[in-house]
């Protein structure tokens, strides 16, 4: 685990959710998350432009080979843009989980208070 | 971090030197992958794989009739087999359901190997045990016997590079079996396997296992080899459509609908299970395991439902997900009889999202001759 990428300036969840530093937020799974899965096969991402959810509302799903994740909201607001490129392309998310794998961006309804700094997440990984 | 309970094969430190990622599998702490799923099953489809299956259960029958309680507790025809031959076949409760699925070896005519899954292997010994009584000799031989899978289109050429005695295992037939050396061990090699490609089962001794193991894995490592986890095993078997136990088989499935009919021999003679069949074959079969396609955009899963076009559910995914070497998500499942033609669409209940898919002949992949 010690070994595992954390970028520094982005914000975590326990569910290995991360939000990036600009506004609007984009969110993506961690390089924990995606080594706990493995091989991506599949995201299916359920909302929309325009569209309001609500902190802890699974906005989409990732599949590896061997399994499925929700893929939770790490804030509430609006849906700003969604990542269409990991439609066809996956396997982003194996490569590139910080950047071009961003999956939803979000327009926070307030600065998120709740969530992790990078070196808090890197102490919560030790814990599991 | 080590869970409490779980039992480790004699590979387990190999596993950790070669930076396995290990879980809980029917109670044993098993590799789940190595360096990643879709990486060792390509590499199973295009060179090879090691794996290690030591978890499994292999029960000895010595005697002079350990060949009838044999026959006698499958539907396959164990009469049939001569020595250094093995045979899958199925393993019936009263009922005509399944309690395993098993491969006999014939290693004399009063000598045999059965082996079960990991799973099964309490109930299977204890069912095997019992008919053993005043018949013949019983011995459960699963905690001093390692078993390693070497599977792939390269797996004959890297045998047979350990020496005489494993490279005349290459002349094995398929569900053949012999002993040999490798590394210097002393192991039974079979060609047997569950990937759908040629390759070979090695049993030895236990504490031989990592002996085995390190000789085959420098022999073929300029050959593609790599160590393969129980990950890609599944995504293997799926693609082959081989049954796994707790999936497409368990003791509410009768071989018929399973597709396993061609490893029941009625006319063999009694076994156990066998009248109940007869009813089966009698009523007629209700629902039938297909293979099918995904042609909408979403992966089957083990335990979604199967829906018809009205959105009624009819069935249920055995097994799912992406088929690595087809291309395609491929799942197999129950369905009704009149819905089982190839071509047949249907829908795949995707946590709560209907998906399209179609039935379609089986294997999804066979490999090339």
């Amino acid at each position: 685990m010690a070994d595992t990428e954390i970028r520094e300036g982005y914000l975590y969840t326990k569910d290995h959710e991360w939000i990036g530093a600009e506004t609007p937020r984009r969110v993506g799974i961690t390089a924990y998350a995606v080594e706990q899965l493995g091989d991506i096969t599949m995201v299916d991402l359920k909302v929309k432009v325009g569209e309001r959810i609500e902190a802890g509302q699974a906005f989409g799903v990732v599949e590896s080979v061997k399994s499925v994740s929700d893929l939770y909201a790490p804030v509430s607001g609006v849906v700003a843009a969604i990542n269409g490129e990991l439609d066809a392309r996956p396997e982003l998310v194996n490569e590139d989980p910080y950047g071009q794998a961003w999956m939803i961006s979000l327009q926070p309804d307030r600065e998120p208070t709740d969530l992790m700094d990078a070196e808090a997440y890197r102490a919560f990984l030790r814990t599991l | 971090m080590t869970t409490p309970g779980l039992r480790r094969t004699s590979l387990f430190d190999e596993h950790k030197a070669l930076g396995g990622r290990l879980v809980p599998f029917a109670g044993w702490e098993m590799p789940i992958q190595y360096t990643g799923i879709t990486e060792e099953h390509r590499a199973v489809r295009s060179a090879a794989g090691l794996f290690d299956v030591s978890h499994m259960g292999e029960l000895e029958l010595t005697g002079e009739h350990a060949g009838a309680v044999v026959d006698y507790l499958v539907t396959n025809d164990a009469k049939r087999l001569m020595d250094g031959q093995a045979m899958y076949t199925c393993c019936l409760n009263e009922r005509g359901t399944i309690l395993d699925d098993l491969i006999v070896y014939r290693k004399e005519a009063q000598r045999w190997l059965v082996v079960c899954n990991a799973s099964n292997r309490e109930k299977i010994r204890a069912h095997f045990e019992q008919a053993c009584q005043h018949h013949c000799d019983f011995r459960d031989l699963s905690d001093e016997t390692a078993l390693i899978a070497l599977q792939g289109p390269s797996a004959a050429e890297i045998l047979s590079l350990a020496g005489d005695e494993a490279a005349a295992c290459t002349g094995l037939r398929s569900f053949q079996f012999r002993d040999a050396k490798v590394g210097g061990v002393l192991v039974t090699a079979a060609r047997t396997g569950y990937t759908g490609e040629d390759g070979f089962e090695l049993f030895c001794r236990w504490a031989d296992a990592p002996q085995v193991w390190r000789t085959l894995l420098e022999l073929g490592r300029d050959r593609g080899l790599v160590p393969v986890g129980l990950g890609a095993r599944d995504t293997l078997r799926l693609e082959a459509r081989l049954s796994l136990y707790g999936n497409e088989i368990d003791e509410t499935t009768d071989p018929f609908e399973a597709g396993l009919g061609w490893v029941v021999k009625m006319e063999k003679g009694d076994f156990v299970g066998r009248s109940a069949l007869k009813a089966i074959q009698a009523r007629g079969p209700v629902r039938r395991l297909v293979g099918f396609e995904m042609t909408g955009r979403g992966i089957a899963r083990h335990g979604y439902p199967l829906k018809d076009a009205q959105g009624q559910v009819v069935g249920v995914c055995t097994s799912g997900g992406p088929g690595l070497t087809v291309g395609k998500n491929i799942g197999l499942g129950y369905l009704p009889v009149a819905m089982t033609a190839i071509g047949t669409p249907f829908l795949v209940d995707c946590r709560g999202k209907e998906v399209e898919a179609v039935v379609v002949q089986v294997p999804f992949y066979r490999r090339g001759r």
